[in-house]
C-alpha cells in the first residue's frame, strides 16, 4: 500500500509533488460541483477542475490534449453551460431544490464503486512507475495518427459534430 | 510517477461524478456532472498513452474531447426545450413516460 505515497523511490519530487497538490484542488473542485447550492457557483467550480485536469495533462506530457482541453472545455463547453444556466432559471443565488430527494442513495453507490474501482487499480498496478517522459509529446505525432489509420473516425466525427450542431438548432428553434 | 496516482485520481473524479448524476435535481447539474465523468476517463486514457510510450491514448482522448463536446451542444438544447414546455428542468419531474 505504499504504492500511494507520492515520493517514492525513483519518481521525480517535484512532478509528484506538482500532481499532488493539483490533484487535492481538483477534488476538492469536483466535491463543490456536486455539492454548491448555486449553479453558478457550481459552474465555476467545474472550470477549476477542467483547468486542473488540463494541469495534469502537461505534466503527463501531452500538450496538445491540454491545449485542446482548455479551447474546447473551458473556452466553449464552459460558455454553454453559463448560456444554459442563464436561460434556464430566474432567481440569481441560493437555490433550494437543487438535489433529489433520495440523493443519500448516491452516497454507498459512489462510495462503493470507488471501492471497488480503487481495489482493482491498486490490485492491478501496485507499484508500477511510469517512465518519465523524454519531453512533450510532438504534435506531428498525433496528426500522424489522425491522418492515418484514424482516418475514418476522424471524418465519423466530423459529420457527428456536423449532426449535433444541426441537432441542437433544431432542439432549441422557437417555432 | 507512479501509475497508481493518475488512475486513483481519475477513479475519485468518476465516483464525485457519478454522485452527482444520481443526486443532481436540475438538468444542467446532471450535465456537469456528466462532463466530470468524460474527463476522467481522458484522465484514464492519458495515463495509459504514457505508460505505454504510444500516442493513440492523445488521440482517444481527442476524440473523447469532441464527442463531450457535441454531447453538451445536444443535451443544453434538449434542456432548454424541457424549460420551455414545462417552466421547470427538474429531472424527477419528467414522468410522462409511465415505466
Amino acid at each position: 500500500m505504499n504504492a500511494v505515497i507520492l515520493a517514492a523511490d525513483g519518481v521525480n519530487v517535484a512532478q509528484n509533488v506538482a500532481f499532488g497538490i493539483i490533484a487535492a484542488i481538483m477534488i476538492f473542485a469536483a466535491l463543490s460541483v456536486v455539492t454548491s447550492k448555486n449553479v453558478v457557483h457550481a459552474a465555476l467550480w467545474l472550470v477549476v477542475v477542467l483547468a486542473g485536469v488540463a494541469a495534469q495533462y502537461i505534466l503527463a506530457a501531452a500538450e496538445f490534449v491540454a491545449i485542446s482541453q482548455v479551447l474546447v472545455y473551458i473556452g466553449a463547453v464552459m460558455v454553454l453551460f453559463l448560456f444554459g444556466i442563464m436561460l434556464t432559471r430566474a432567481q440569481i443565488g441560493k437555490e433550494f431544490g437543487l438535489t433529489n430527494s433520495a440523493w443519500p442513495l448516491g452516497i454507498p453507490v459512489a462510495v462503493s464503486l470507488l471501492g471497488l474501482l480503487a481495489w482493482v487499480i491498486i490490485d492491478a498496478y501496485e507499484d508500477d512507475v511510469i517512465p518519465e517522459p523524454a519531453g512533450p509529446t510532438p504534435t506531428e505525432a498525433l496528426s500522424d495518427q489522425f491522418l492515418s489509420i484514424y482516418l475514418l473516425p476522424f471524418l465519423a466525427i466530423s459529420f457527428v459534430l456536423l449532426a449535433a450542431a444541426i441537432g441542437a438548432i433544431v432542439l432549441a428553434r422557437k417555432d | 510517477m507512479l501509475a497508481v496516482n493518475f488512475l486513483l485520481l481519475a477513479a475519485v473524479l468518476f465516483c464525485i461524478g457519478v454522485y452527482g448524476v444520481i443526486a443532481r435535481r436540475n438538468a444542467v447539474m446532471v450535465l456537469m456532472s456528466i462532463e466530470l465523468i468524460l474527463n476522467s476517463v481522458n484522465l484514464n486514457l492519458i495515463a495509459f498513452s504514457l505508460m505505454t510510450g504510444a500516442v493513440d491514448g492523445q488521440v482517444f482522448a481527442l476524440y473523447v474531447i469532441a464527442i463531450a463536446a457535441a454531447e453538451v451542444g445536444v443535451g443544453l438544447a434538449m434542456v432548454l426545450m424541457i424549460y420551455r414546455n414545462r417552466r421547470s428542468i427538474a429531472v424527477d419531474g419528467l414522468s410522462e413516460m409511465k415505466g
